[in-house]
């Protein structure tokens, strides 16, 4: 328990100190008003921007976790936002639309862990494939065109709706990291990918299907995807198989690492993962915002920041760079 | 005949592939079938096939480099904003940016292997700020060339009608296959890649070679800038999107281990040149839709990926 309180101070303390910055530079950042019944303000945008890549980020803890990646995830968003507004084009209901769309999400994802766990191909290949493919099969989907969905469609209300004046983006990645929580450390799910990822070999002498366990993992993934994926298309009321998702893979491991998930698997942390995701929208928002001396910054500037924090937190995790650190923290001591 | 075929069939299924398709679009695309044509497969996969080759003596190592599209880009705005708006002249600009794409690969490396970090993230993190420091180098995010003269100039060069990013990249396929073949830097590259321990214990030098291994994929990388540039004659931010999936993907086609420690860099040529026909057929049908080639792409990513499993297995036995 120390230990999850521990990798959950660093991306808390970040968030906080982002927060902060935002807040003094300008108060009506922290501002929270109800328009039309919908909570609005500064912040509920950054959940609200940050939903698609929560629901990655949960997913794919649990596909590290297994000592496994997936780089698959922004092609499944795309596969699955162009099949429901495909559907929803061909004239089918929304609740089809959306059945259809998690339908092909979990079928991806079962086919990159069928190529994971049954043929035994390394996870960044595998996923690579249907990176490489995915797209390929949305836009024969769309036809190569960005297909519309119109404007009173109810399927629109899972990126612009809300509930109890919570956008709906929020409450959908907020009840599914509940649920993943939920199934993840009430049964024995959890221990069972972490066992796998931690020693394959125990776990099978142990009597586990490690199999049907890689498989889980990518197929719950793939579903998260598809959810994030509806998000998306609904968002922007459009299918757009060659932007949706794009980068946002890296994203997601980006937030499942700063989150304090090991990419060598064994152990994850499905609050840290969230929080990694929030930390990088907030991160986003606060650069879009910031100016300094009255130029605006430019946007690029996050991939930049991005970076530095990548490399700093692979230095923080590394053994190596500990050992270094260790005569420096005696001293003080 | 055996020992051939045992050693060396992840190459000769590669060069069946490649003839398979060649002789398939040869007799049946008209104006297919000609050196021209074939020269231009060459001109056309030069910045992809110059980032896989530096790809290919990283994946030999054991290792990964995503930061090879980013630093291609790169690389490219810088030679422009050297060569164009600072003036300097070609010969002094060029090494510059090679050597800057060296430096940079070679910083990865370092890190990777100093702090035994995951290739994966580190060069995800060199993805990232190269790209960024691609589009902040211009607010245009693309610096044209148009007066250039010595580019011009380099643009119009061609022997046997290989013009000069064919060249390059004939060239460094040549330089890369003595140097993985006859060098005591290229045999350490595969003993890491089989088993990095017993190189270790054998006396061989770990750091230095993995530093070497990146150095190079950032110099390969941002020779593909450099030839952008020549052919395009323009700094562009935001070329080379993702080019790194499709260099990683002609690395494997072309019989390289993902796991490293096995393949060649010739088959990394015909991995490239797989994927210059599959991107050209397009053009040639016009109700053949270009995203097929996505799907064609992934589907012979899957074939010789399962290929090498079978392999594998078949070895163990």
């Amino acid at each position: 328990m120390r230990d999850v309180a521990r990798n959950l101070l660093w991306p808390f303390a970040a968030v906080a100190i982002l927060m902060a910055f935002n807040a003094l530079r300008d108060p009506a950042f922290l501002h929270l008003r109800l328009v039309d019944g919908r909570l609005t303000g500064a912040m509920i945008d950054v959940l609200n921007q940050g939903a698609p890549v929560m629901l990655l980020a949960l997913g794919m803890s649990l596909v590290i976790g297994t000592g496994g990646i997936d780089l698959s995830v922004g092609a499944i968003m795309a596969v699955a936002g162009a099949a429901a507004a495909a559907m929803l084009h061909s004239g089918a209901s929304s609740a089809s639309a959306v059945g259809a769309a998690l339908a092909v999400g979990a079928a991806a994802g079962l086919w990159n862990g069928s190529l994971v766990a049954l043929l035994g191909i390394p996870p960044i290949v595998a996923t690579l494939i249907f990176m490489v493919a995915g797209r390929g099969v949305a836009q024969l989907i769309t036809d190569g065109e960005i297909i519309t969905i119109a404007p009173d469609a109810a399927i629109l209300a899972i990126g612009r709706g809300s509930l109890f004046g919570v956008p709906l983006p929020v409450l959908t990645a907020l009840s599914a990291a509940g649920a993943l929580a939920a199934l993840a450390r009430l049964t024995s799910l959890g221990l069972f990918i972490e066992g796998v990822g931690g020693n394959e070999e125990a776990s099978r002498y142990a009597g586990l299907s490690v199999r049907s366990i890689r498989i889980a993992a990518y197929s719950i993934m793939g579903l998260l995807a598809a959810l994030a994926g509806l998000i998306d298309a609904a968002d922007i009321a459009a299918a757009d198989a060659n932007n949706c998702g794009l980068y946002l893979e890296l994203d997601a491991i980006l937030a499942v690492v700063i989150g304090g998930t090991a990419l060598t698997g064994g152990r994850f942390s499905i609050a840290g993962s969230l929080l990694g995701a929030v930390l990088i929208q907030t991160l986003s928002t606060t650069i879009l915002r910031a100016d300094f001396g009255g130029r605006s910054v430019p946007v690029e500037l996050n991939l930049i920041i991005k970076a530095a924090v990548v490399l700093a937190l692979c230095l923080v995790q590394s053994g190596e760079w500990r050992r270094l650190c260790r005569p420096i923290r005696s001293a003080a001591a | 005949m055996r020992v051939v075929l045992s050693r060396h069939w992840p190459l000769l299924a590669t060069a069946a592939v490649f003839l398979v398709l060649y002789s398939g679009a040869a007799a049946t695309l008209a104006g297919f079938f000609s050196w021209f044509q074939f020269t231009r497969l060459f001109a056309d996969s030069a910045t992809l096939g110059l980032a896989a080759v530096g790809m290919t003596f990283v994946i030999l190592s054991g290792g990964i480099d995503l930061s090879v599209g980013a630093v291609i880009a790169c690389s490219s705005m810088l030679l422009a904003l050297l060569a164009g708006e600072s003036g300097w002249p070609l010969w002094l600009a060029a090494p510059t940016v090679l050597a800057a794409g060296g430096a940079f690969g070679a910083g990865m490396g370092g890190l990777i292997h100093a702090f035994r970090l995951p290739p994966f993230l580190v060069t995800l993190a060199g993805m990232f700020l190269a790209r960024g420091t691609a589009l902040l180098l211009s607010p245009d995010k693309r610096i044209e060339l148009g007066s250039h003269e010595a580019i011009r100039s380099l643009s119009m060069l061609h022997a046997a009608d290989f013009t000069l990013p064919a060249l390059a990249l004939l060239g460094a396929v040549a330089l890369a296959a003595a140097v993985l073949r006859w060098t005591r830097f290229g045999r350490t590259v595969y003993a890491i890649g089989s088993d990095e321990s017993a190189a270790r214990l054998m006396g061989l030098s770990v750091g230095a070679t993995r530093l070497g291994v990146y150095a190079i994929s950032g110099l390969c990388a941002a020779a593909g800038g450099i030839i952008h540039v020549i052919g395009t004659q323009a700094g562009d931010a935001s070329v080379a999107f993702l080019l790194e999936l499709d260099a990683i993907a002609a690395v494997v086609i072309g019989g390289t281990v993902l796991a490293g420690g096995r393949g060649s860099v010739v088959g990394t040529l015909l991995g490239v040149l797989i994927l210059a026909i599959i991107t050209t057929i397009p053009g040639y049908l016009s109700d053949l839709n270009s995203w097929w080639t996505r799907l064609i792409i992934g589907a012979l990513l899957l074939l010789f990926v399962a290929l090498q499993r079978l392999s594998q297995r078949w070895h163990e036995q």
